[in-house]
Order: C-alpha cells, then sequence, then structure tokens
C-alpha cells in the first residue's frame, strides 16, 4: 500500500459522510412512503364511489302509487333495496315518461346505500335474508353497477347514494373566479408598485415586513375578517361564492405579491436601464419589458396561491360555506359550498357510506390541485425566455 | 483641430452617494463629432461622471448632485426639464450588451414608435433597416429580423444596442465601456464603427483601456479619486501629459 497519501481519520470522515448520506436518503424514503401510503388508502377506499349500483325490481304504478309513490315498491319484499331518493323523484320521472302510467314491470332503481355498499364488498346492516335475496338477485342479472352520473351530477343530500360533488365543484369554480379576479390584479400591482415605483424607504419596508408576515397568518383569521367586514359591514349575502372568494382572495393576495415581487427582481435590472437609456417611460418599461419577463413567475405564484386557496377550510367555516347544499347554486350571491368544505361535511355523516365518497372527493379535488399544478409548470416552462 | 463647438459642458459637477462624494467639481467642454474617451483607474469616477450627462444618476436613491451640465447650452439639470426628454438627445450604450428579449425588429422599433417618431408599416421598416446599416449590422441580420434578438453573438448585440440608440437620434452617444465584454474581432468591429458614426453624432466613451483610447479617441479626459486630472488632445495626453499621477497612469505605475 501507499502510504504517501495515507490520512489517518480518512476512514472516520467518510463513514460520517456515508451515514449522512443514508439519513437523508430515509428521510426521502419516509416522505415518499407517506404520500404513497395515503394516496393509495385514498384510491382504495374512494375508487368504489365512482360507480353505483342499480336493481331491478318491479315498479307498480298507477293513479294511487303515482301520488304516493313508497307504495309502487313492495314494501316487504323489495323495500329495503330501493333508495328512498328514487321513490321520491317517481313523480318527475313520471311527468317525463307517462307512458309508464298503469304499468307493473321491473324497472331498474337505484339501491339503496346498504345493497350498494354489499355489492361494493363493504360494512352493511342488511340481514341474513336480505343478503340471500341480494345473491339470488345478482345471479339473475338484476343488480348492475353503473358508473355514478349523480355523484358529478348532483350536490349534497342526507341520502348517502343521492349525494353528489357537484354542487361543491361548481362552487369551488365560482368561488376561484372571485378569487382570481380579485386577488391576481390586486397583487400584481401592489407588487409592480413596490418593486418598480416605490423608493427604498422605512415605509415601504414596513409594509413589506407586514406583507411577508400576512403570508403565514392562520388562515381563520382571514375568515374572520371576512365574517366582521364583508358581511357584518359591507352586508354581503353569507355562504355566497363571493364573500368566500372576497375572504379567499384576502388570504392569496401575501402569496401572490411575494411571488410577483420575486419575479419582478429576477428581471436584469440591464434591461430596465436599456429602457431608461432610451428615454422611455417608466411604464412602457415596465409593461413592455419587465412585464413580459416576470410573467411566468408571475403566473406560477398566482396559481400556487390560487391553489391552496381552493383547498383552504378554515377561513370559510366563518362565512358559512361549510354548509348543506343540495342545490348547484346558480350566481354569486346564492349559498354554496366547496371541495374541501364538502369533503369534511361527509366526512363527519353517520352513514358508512359516505366514507366512500369522502375519499373519493378526496380524489376529485387532488386531482383537479395536481392539474392546476401541471399547468403552472408548463406555462413556466412556456414562457420562459432566455437570454 | 479647430473650429470646434462645445456640445456638453460641465461646470463645476459635484455628486454625492448618500455621504460619499464620487466627484470633486469636474469641469469639462466636450466637442461636437468628436470621440472624447474618459480613462482612469476603477472608482475615479469616470463612470458616474458619465451617468451625469444623460440623468442616468436620477434613478439612484441618495444621490446628489451640483453643478452644472448643459447641452447646446442648455441646462439638462434646470427646473421643469424631463429627464425622459434629456435621455432622448443623449443616447446611452451599456457595458454588457443588453438587447431586449424581443426580436431584432422589435428592439429598434420599440423606442422610436414610442417616441412618435414613426408610424408602424413601411416608415418603420426603412428606420429599422436605416439604423442597422449605420451599426454595421444590416447584411448579417436582415434575413432574420424577427428572430430574438439575445440569440445573436456578444458583439452583434453590442452592434444591435447601438443600432438602437442611434434609431432614436441622439445628439450624444454615451458609451460605458462598450468592448470590454467582447472578444477582440467584436471590438475592432465597434471601434471602426464608432469612428464612422462621430460624423453624425458626438460620441463619449469610458474605457479601461488605454490602447483604446489612444486608437479611436480625439480628445481624452483623465480622471483619479472624482478629480478630473486632465484633459487634451489624445495624443498630447499619451506622447506628452502635463501632470505627473496622467504620465504614472499611461505607463503603467499604477491603476
Amino acid at each position: 500500500m501507499d502510504n504517501y497519501f495515507h490520512i489517518p481519520q480518512l476512514a472516520r470522515r467518510k463513514a460520517k459522510a456515508k451515514r449522512f448520506k443514508y439519513i437523508t436518503m430515509m428521510a426521502l424514503m419516509a416522505s415518499v412512503a407517506f404520500l404513497l401510503f395515503f394516496l393509495s388508502d385514498m384510491i382504495i377506499k374512494g375508487h368504489g364511489a365512482f360507480t353505483q349500483t342499480y336493481v331491478k325490481v318491479p315498479v307498480h304504478i298507477n293513479e294511487k302509487t303515482a301520488k304516493f309513490t313508497h307504495l309502487s315498491i313492495e314494501r316487504k319484499e323489495y323495500g329495503f333495496m330501493v333508495s328512498r331518493a328514487w321513490l321520491r323523484g317517481l313523480k318527475k320521472t313520471l311527468k317525463e315518461n307517462p307512458q309508464w302510467m298503469n304499468t307493473n314491470q321491473e324497472r331498474w332503481t337505484l339501491a339503496n346505500s346498504n345493497v350498494d355498499q354489499f355489492i361494493k364488498g363493504k360494512y352493511n346492516r342488511l340481514k341474513p335474508k336480505q343478503i340471500q335475496k341480494i345473491k339470488q338477485m345478482q345471479k339473475d342479472g338484476k343488480i348492475e353497477r353503473r358508473f355514478n352520473i349523480i355523484f358529478f351530477k348532483k350536490g349534497d343530500s342526507k341520502i348517502p347514494e343521492f349525494s353528489g360533488f357537484m354542487a361543491s365543484i361548481m362552487g369551488t369554480v365560482m368561488t376561484m373566479i372571485i378569487t382570481m379576479l380579485i386577488a391576481v390584479p390586486l397583487g400584481v400591482m401592489t407588487a409592480v408598485y413596490l418593486e418598480e415605483f416605490a423608493k427604498d424607504n422605512k415605509f415601504t419596508q414596513i409594509i413589506e415586513v407586514n406583507i411577508n408576515n400576512l403570508a403565514a397568518i392562520p388562515s381563520i383569521l382571514f375568515g374572520l375578517l371576512g365574517l366582521a367586514v364583508f358581511i357584518n359591514f359591507f352586508g354581503v349575502p353569507r355562504s355566497s361564492p363571493l364573500v368566500g372568494g372576497m375572504t379567499l382572495a384576502l388570504m392569496s393576495l401575501p402569496v401572490i405579491i411575494v411571488s410577483s415581487k420575486a419575479a419582478l427582481k429576477s428581471v436584469p435590472d440591464s434591461i430596465r436601464q436599456a429602457g431608461f437609456a432610451l428615454g422611455l417611460t417608466k411604464w412602457q418599461i415596465v409593461r413592455d419589458h419587465v412585464l413580459p419577463l416576470a410573467m411566468p413567475g408571475m403566473l406560477t405564484g398566482a396559481i400556487i396561491a390560487l391553489a391552496q386557496a381552493m383547498g383552504e377550510t378554515a377561513p370559510l367555516i366563518m362565512v358559512g360555506m361549510i354548509a348543506f347544499i343540495p342545490d348547484i347554486s346558480g350566481s354569486f350571491l346564492d349559498a354554496t359550498t366547496v371541495m374541501p368544505a364538502q369533503i369534511f361535511t361527509w366526512s363527519g355523516m353517520p352513514e358508512r357510506a359516505y366514507v366512500e365518497r369522502t375519499a373519493a372527493g378526496i380524489l376529485v379535488l387532488l386531482g383537479i390541485l395536481l392539474s392546476l399544478n401541471a399547468v403552472a409548470i408548463y406555462l413556466r416552462k412556456k414562457y420562459t425566455r432566455t437570454w | 483641430m479647430n473650429k470646434m463647438t462645445i456640445k456638453v459642458k460641465t461646470d463645476k459637477l459635484k455628486l454625492w452617494y448618500g455621504d460619499k462624494q464620487a466627484l470633486n467639481g469636474v469641469s469639462l467642454d466636450i466637442y461636437e463629432n468628436k470621440i472624447t474617451a474618459f480613462i482612469g483607474p476603477s472608482g475615479c469616477g469616470k463612470s458616474t461622471y458619465l451617468r451625469c450627462l444623460n440623468r442616468m444618476n436620477d434613478l439612484i436613491d441618495n444621490v446628489t448632485i451640483k453643478g452644472k451640465v448643459t447641452l447646446d447650452g442648455h441646462d439638462i439639470y434646470a427646473n421643469g426639464v424631463d429627464e425622459v426628454a434629456v435621455r432622448k438627445k443623449v443616447g446611452m450604450v451599456f457595458q454588457q450588451p443588453n438587447p431586449f428579449p424581443k426580436s431584432i425588429y422589435d428592439n429598434i422599433a420599440y423606442a422610436p414608435l414610442m417616441h412618435d417618431m414613426v408610424k408602424k408599416g413601411k416608415e418603420c421598416d426603412a428606420l429599422v433597416e436605416r439604423a442597422l446599416r449605420d451599426a454595421g449590422l444590416w447584411e448579417e441580420v436582415k434575413d432574420k429580423l424577427s428572430e430574438s434578438g439575445t440569440a445573436l453573438s456578444g458583439g452583434q448585440q453590442q452592434r444591435l444596442c447601438i443600432a438602437r440608440t442611434i434609431a432614436i437620434e441622439p445628439d450624444v452617444i454615451l458609451m460605458d465601456e462598450p468592448t470590454s465584454a467582447l472578444d477582440p474581432i467584436s471590438t475592432q468591429n465597434i471601434e471602426n464603427l464608432m469612428t464612422k458614426l462621430k460624423e453624425k453624432y458626438t460620441i463619449i466613451v469610458v474605457t479601461h483601456n488605454m490602447q483604446q483610447a489612444a486608437r479611436i479617441a480625439d480628445m481624452t479626459a483623465f480622471f483619479h479619486l472624482g478629480n478630473l486630472i486632465e484633459y487634451n488632445e489624445t495624443e498630447k495626453i499619451f506622447v506628452n501629459p502635463k501632470e505627473e499621477k496622467t504620465e504614472q497612469y499611461i505607463t503603467g505605475k499604477f491603476g
């Protein structure tokens, strides 16, 4: 061995470096494991909600049962397997299909959540006799699992098999439109003023420190602010996308300002100097040379802030958006709910059938958030210019 | 060297960055259609002085300027004079080529359009061509005017910046070490261009490179520690300097 290069402690130093490397790798693996565990748990629990069970049972329709629709099914035989929601909706169905009148036919009906859960192999409260019957019907091909159109078309319901996510999706979309319209222009303008126009003095320094601190304020406080200012003082209707959007806009503002400022700061000063040397005004330089360069960074910041706002629940508690909303709201002033609020509501429901809906709701929310982030990355890649 | 008209004149120009004085009363006459070079060691105030001439120092907070700068006899720091209007008459080229990340065409056309000097269309096309021809870049880029200005080589970018400056038809062009980021061949191109441009414009150039000043400048000013030490015709400065400091700097004793 060549002793010329021998350093006595080298082996120990190297071992230390190696140990450190393994510790960091373990940290990585732990977080990946958590993520995978969470995702797979959600998928396992939630995928069932994307299909819904239908049963084919005899339905008797005549003058009397058209009025009292719960009588149209033989209660002892089939009562337990047909959804109450389907029976309630029968009047409407009859209006659309008047030829059903005075028929005694087997028809496909929405199954009760207990049956649905049994078919999906989950916890249910069916009695052994009922289970036998269901099994027999399964053999006869009188039970079907179809794509769960209700989940993507309806709002919340106290009947699990009839509850859907669409009202909250629409609520989120409307709330986000308000948030975006308020927070993005305000945030970008503020950042432009602070970064391009304001002189560096005590006053602007205090403002900047405060903006940075605002980004770290617990979000429920923004909810209180929204309640006190928007609802109590300005009289904006509670639970509406308008008040929710305004509250979330308050919350996203600091994030958008900070990221826009960073984007503006990253534009090389030589570009501004070049503009000034050509006798351009500040506005011309900012509008045509600085903003286009800062755009990808600003877009990314704005999208990430909106994604964060989309997943936010706490401030919306205060403005009454965690509510039971069966209908898709038609305007920015109607009561509505949002996706995370709907998930929260379902997670507290006693019926087991809501568990899979909760998980499915989380999957939809995650999917939307991930695609928003993908859009952010795409936009950044697309508009980043090199020079 | 007779019949020289004074283009830019400064009188006891003093400048402070906060409390620190950077120029100690510089009085200097710069002549029309000549190349005037400022030389001196780093931190001597030559760039600061240059940036006073188109009021670029106004952009920095905490700068105090005293004294007088006149262009064709008009005070550029007088009340009511807008610095933007001054910069339209006194263009500037920087050390690092800084084309806008836009097409070559837009790089040149943008400022004239903003100044309402030309209308969009043929008139503007003609101006772009003229500016590029004057900057000696036309032949190289005429087929790729819509490509990004930042895709050009360093020397081409600098000539694009010069073309952009002359497109707004200034009287004076300030150049702050325009070749120090370029290779020798590009440097030579720019120097040739400057000698050609002085027929139309008054050129003031700050340079670290004494040989460059000797090659191209008609007049040379030597700055040291915020003072103008000596100002004379280039030949006299380099062959027969009057001040000891100038001689020491030129012969490489310090700097």
